[in-house]
């Protein structure tokens, strides 16, 4: 029996982790410092899964071929795990000449990597394909495979199917060092205490050249590049069908306006340069707000007024100094191996990434077989306002719950809530936070962010599992929802 | 009182158990119609069940009482009549077959019940305004709410949400739950207003804020916050000019643990929109004729899903005066507009409902201006009837009857409401 431990519970990490998952003779363990999985550059990006035709395949083949590969592998994830996506396609919109010459290049690109379907098309066209391009258009680019899904039921439906078929999952549990012996990794050091393991696999996202450097190796660094986004109403009347962006830049590939599966307007990102102690500064700024809402509006016919944003927020792109993404297994120290750097287009190569580094570790490994017993599928939790009633009947009466409708603006019920908190539980989050139940069900995620049913879902917690308002946490850390009961300042209570 | 769905078909389905519903349930059933109500939450009361603070009633009841107080009358009420409700209630889909018919989908905790009612009455409240839609940046920590979510917590949970608290916006919520949270041994570091007056009552302003030696900060607002630890550690907070816009280089920060936004509500209208009924940007609730009744007929509207009222003793006014709409409309088979006539906001006029007049009944208009202004009329100009104001503030609702005999006077197809000055 082989023991790999995965550092990072992102989208990279238990993508490589649902793959070896697959084998007979591995014990997997994803570790992550977060309370709960994806919630590191996986929380909050673009959400498309590139068709793939804006990578470069001299500067980066390996990049471009993953991010192919990974986009033909979501197809079947989406299926087996029942993540929400969809697949309208995308536009990048020209409003200049010098835009409509630079997307030339990248016909020849999808040519070459293999992207099907991929033209240029004329401004008649562009219209008649989205009714929402801004008529000044001058010409774009086509790619018909573009899709997009939700980054975060993505990461919680392969962390569940991962559980499902053994692997273990550490929360909560910082790495802080790895153990080399005789050239070979060993064991890490977590704030948990000492882990064996045969194999070490960092993919720790934003923090990736920090676990490097801790297994020896320093030939590449990781800087934060913040990307910001505005997020409207579902109930505006923009909603284009395909995905649409302002031509490709050096650093990005252009602010980018799409209608998000769940139903929503969503614009952005920024590509901001910060330094490299800056990766914790997943900040909004105004600055960032109004570029992002200026350079939308090249691109869209309309925009909803501000007063229809629901919520703004950042992430973080971990880029790295080597400018690609950095996969390797080393021989010095034998057993370390890199899924670092994982920048855009990180979400749409995962599976591929996942497979990739799978390969390099059985082909090092000693009699492993894959597995008859291996379990593909995992199931959503139902959604009852979604369903046909007479599908919905049937689950009310297994579990009432199912019936009472708590969030309001996104129709979720207290079912619901209940089956995320049992799920967090079987995937072994150290605790219960409000965001794991936010991103399970959609419930505090819609137009209100949480301010009507929240405080009605903590104290049902509070009612049903014993977890007092004060004790539940928004994020984990620090992040307490309340601070004590009523009465306990007046009272002078010291913990209070 | 079923607590239940005991019928397929009713004159009329209340949505919404806060005052509003309440009071239409109520008339609806003196006047005779066969009525449900339909609450989300698991008892009916609505937002008053979370106010422990006085000052409900003095209009409706002649009588100062607490939230609770002043909604169980109407719930005791009902509860002793034969009015069909059901809570944990939630109107999935509402569908408009014809003029005395529309379907609801509604998913209850028994299964999902299919009703057809001749009319609609939506009371469904308003949603409070977060702190992203009124452009606080930064991080994303615990410690933000809005001020229903903290009082929510604490005068129905009994969870004190934080200890150093900043509030935002002085409306008389903000100014109320400053004063809540004082009274149970927390600290209000300020309540930050953007407008260079305080927008809630003079009174709640000497009686919320100056008795407790709160600081009230005029023309200031929050633009950022900071975080320690996943939990705020202050407001950056900066002086704004004329059009509310930042002054450079006035940026202060206040340690706080928590901040409430207390910065105005929004009227719900998911329900409508899905109906296809027409949104007024202004009001961002339905347009609605002098029954309260929407673009849609038959569904009529009440509460602060209409318009965010001052006082509940409004909100329950429009709820009886919409359920004697629905009246009319399921004896009348329907309300018969002869020849509509828009209401055109004039001068100094924010916003008003209705925004339509069939001139076929009284007209009972609530509005708001958009600016202090003193000694002014309330001129409604087409009919030449005015009223003399000494002082009209956007925070105090205009409330103006005019008979049915006056409006017919009108000659033309529209009604200017304006502010004028005297002399
Ligand atoms: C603004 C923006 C837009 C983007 N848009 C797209 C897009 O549209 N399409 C696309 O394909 N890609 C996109 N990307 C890229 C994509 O989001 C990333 O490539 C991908 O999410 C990276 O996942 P990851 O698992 O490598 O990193 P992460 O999700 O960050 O996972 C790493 C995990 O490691 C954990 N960790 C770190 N240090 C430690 C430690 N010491 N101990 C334990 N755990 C640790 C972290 O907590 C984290 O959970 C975008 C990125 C950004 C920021």
């Amino acid at each position: 029996m082989y023991r790999v431990v995965v550092v990072g519970a992102g989208i990279t990490g238990l993508s490589i982790a649902r793959w070896l998952t697959r084998y007979k003779g591995i014990e997997i363990i994803v570790i992550d410092k977060e309370p709960d999985v994806g919630w590191g550059v996986t929380k909050a990006n673009t959400s498309i899964i590139h068709p793939c035709h804006e990578e470069n395949p001299d500067k980066h083949p390996l990049r471009s071929k993953l991010c192919l590969e990974g986009h033909n592998l979501w197809y079947k994830w989406v299926k087996e795990l029942e993540i929400p996506a969809k697949w309208p396609g995308e536009i990048i919109v020209a409003t200049i000449d010098e835009e409509l010459k630079g997307l030339h290049k990248y016909i020849d690109y999808a040519y070459r990597i293999g992207v099907p379907g991929v033209r240029l098309i004329d401004r008649e066209e562009i219209l008649r394909l989205e009714p929402w391009v801004n008529p000044d258009a001058i010409g774009g680019l086509y790619a018909p495979t573009a899709g997009t899904i939700n980054p975060m039921m993505a990461a919680i439906a392969i962390a569940e199917n991962i559980v499902d078929n053994g692997g273990k999952l550490l929360l909560g549990t910082k790495v802080e060092d790895i153990v080399i012996r005789d050239g070979k990794v060993v064991a890490i050091e977590t704030s948990k205490g000492r882990i064996e393991a045969d194999i070490v696999v960092n993919a720790a996202g934003l923090y990736a050249d920090r676990i490097s450097r801790m297994a020896g190796i320093d030939d590449y660094s990781i800087h934060p590049r913040r990307g910001q986004y505005l997020l409207f109403s579902d109930r505006v009347d923009v909603k284009p069908s395909k995905i649409l962006h302002t031509a490709p830049t050096p650093k990005t590939k252009g602010v980018y306006a799409i209608t998000t599966v769940d139903g929503n307007l969503l614009i952005g990102p920024t590509a901001e340069d910060l330094p490299e102690e800056a990766r914790e500064e997943n900040t909004t700024t105004h600055q960032g707000l109004d570029f992002t809402y200026k350079m939308a509006s090249r691109i869209l016919r309309e925009l909803p007024p501000r007063s229809k944003i629901i919520k703004t927020f950042a992430g973080l792109r971990p880029e790295p100094s080597t400018g690609t993404f950095i996969i390797r297994f080393h021989e010095k120290p034998w057993g370390f191996v890199e899924a670092a750097g994982i920048r855009s287009p990180g979400l749409t190569a995962a599976p591929a990434i996942g497979k990739h580094v799978s390969k390099l570790i059985i082909e090092r490994l000693e009699n492993i077989e894959p597995r008859k017993d291996w379990r593909s599928k995992r199931q959503a939790i139902p959604r009852p306002a979604y369903m046909a009633p007479r599908e919905r009947d049937k689950l009310i009466r297994e579990n009432p719950d199912y019936g009472w409708i708590i969030c309001v603006c996104r129709k979720v019920s207290l079912g619901e809530i209940m089956e995320a908190v049992k799920r967090m539980k079987k995937i072994g989050v150290p605790e219960i936070t409000l965001d794991g139940i936010k991103f399970r069900t959609h419930s505090m995620y819609g137009d209100c962010q949480g301010s009507q049913c929240r405080p009605h879902i903590a104290y049902l917690l509070w009612k049903r599992l014993g977890l007092q308002p004060w004790r539940i946490t928004i994020k984990g850390d620090g992040s307490k929802y309340a601070f004590t009961e009523v009465k306990a300042l007046l009272r002078g209570d010291r913990d209070a | 009182m079923p607590d239940r769905i005991t019928k397929k078909d009713y004159d009329i389905v209340v949505i919404g158990g806060g005052p509003a519903g309440l009071a239409a349930a109520l008339k609806a059933r003196e006047k005779g119609l066969e009525t449900l109500v339909v609450e989300t939450r698991d008892r009916l009361g609505g937002i008053p069940l979370q106010c422990i603070h006085p000052g409900f009633g003095i209009h409706y009841f002649k009588e100062d009482m607490t939230g609770p107080e002043f909604v169980y009358r109407f719930i005791d009420k009902l509860l002793s009549t034969d009015i069909d409700y059901t809570v944990k209630s939630y109107v999935n889909i509402a569908k408009y077959v014809s003029p005395m018919e529309k379907k609801l989908e509604i998913i209850t905790p028994y299964g999902t019940e299919i009703v057809r009612t001749k009319t609609i009455i939506y009371a469904a409240g308003a949603r409070e305004r977060t702190r992203y839609e009124i452009g606080i940046t930064g991080p994303n920590p615990a410690g933000i709410m809005t001020a229903g979510e903290a009082q929510t917590l604490m005068d129905m949970y009994g969870v004190m949400p934080g200890k150093r608290i900043l509030i935002v916006g002085s409306g008389d919520v903000g100014l109320i739950m400053a004063r809540r949270f004082v009274l149970e041994g927390a600290e209000v570091v300020g309540v930050v207003e953007i407008l260079p007056y305080p927008s809630g009552l003079i009174r709640n302003v000497q009686q919320c804020l100056k008795d407790y030696g709160i600081p009230l900060l005029l023309s200031h607002m929050v633009i950022s916050v900071k975080k320690r630890n996943g939990r705020v550690s202050s407001a950056v907070v900066v002086k704004v000019g004329e059009n509310f816009k930042p002054i450079q280089g006035t940026e202060t920060e206040i340690e706080c643990d928590t901040i409430v936004i207390a910065a105005g509500l929004k009227p719900r209208t998911k329900l409508l929109e899905s109906l296809g009924a027409q949104i007024d940007p202004r009001t961002k609730g339905p347009v609605v004729n002098e029954y309260f009744e929407t673009t849609i007929p038959g569904v009529f509207v009440a509460g602060n899903a209409l318009i965010i009222n001052d006082y509940v003793d409004y909100a329950v006014e429009q709820g009886e005066l919409a359920a004697l709409a629905a009246t009319k409309y399921v004896d009348e088979k329907g309300i018969r507009i002869k020849k509509p006539v828009k209401i055109i906001l004039g001068r100094n006029m924010r916003l008003i409902v209705p925004q339509i007049l069939t001139l076929t009944s009284d007209a009972l208009f609530y509005g708001r201006v958009a600016r202090p202004e003193d000694n002014v009329w309330l001129s409604f100009k087409e009919i030449g009837f005015k009223i003399p104001q000494l002082k009209v503030l956007p925070s105090i609702m205009i409330r103006q009857k005019i008979r049915l005999d006056k409006l017919k006077s009108i000659g033309t197809n529209a009604l200017t409401v304006e502010v004028m000055p005297r002399d």
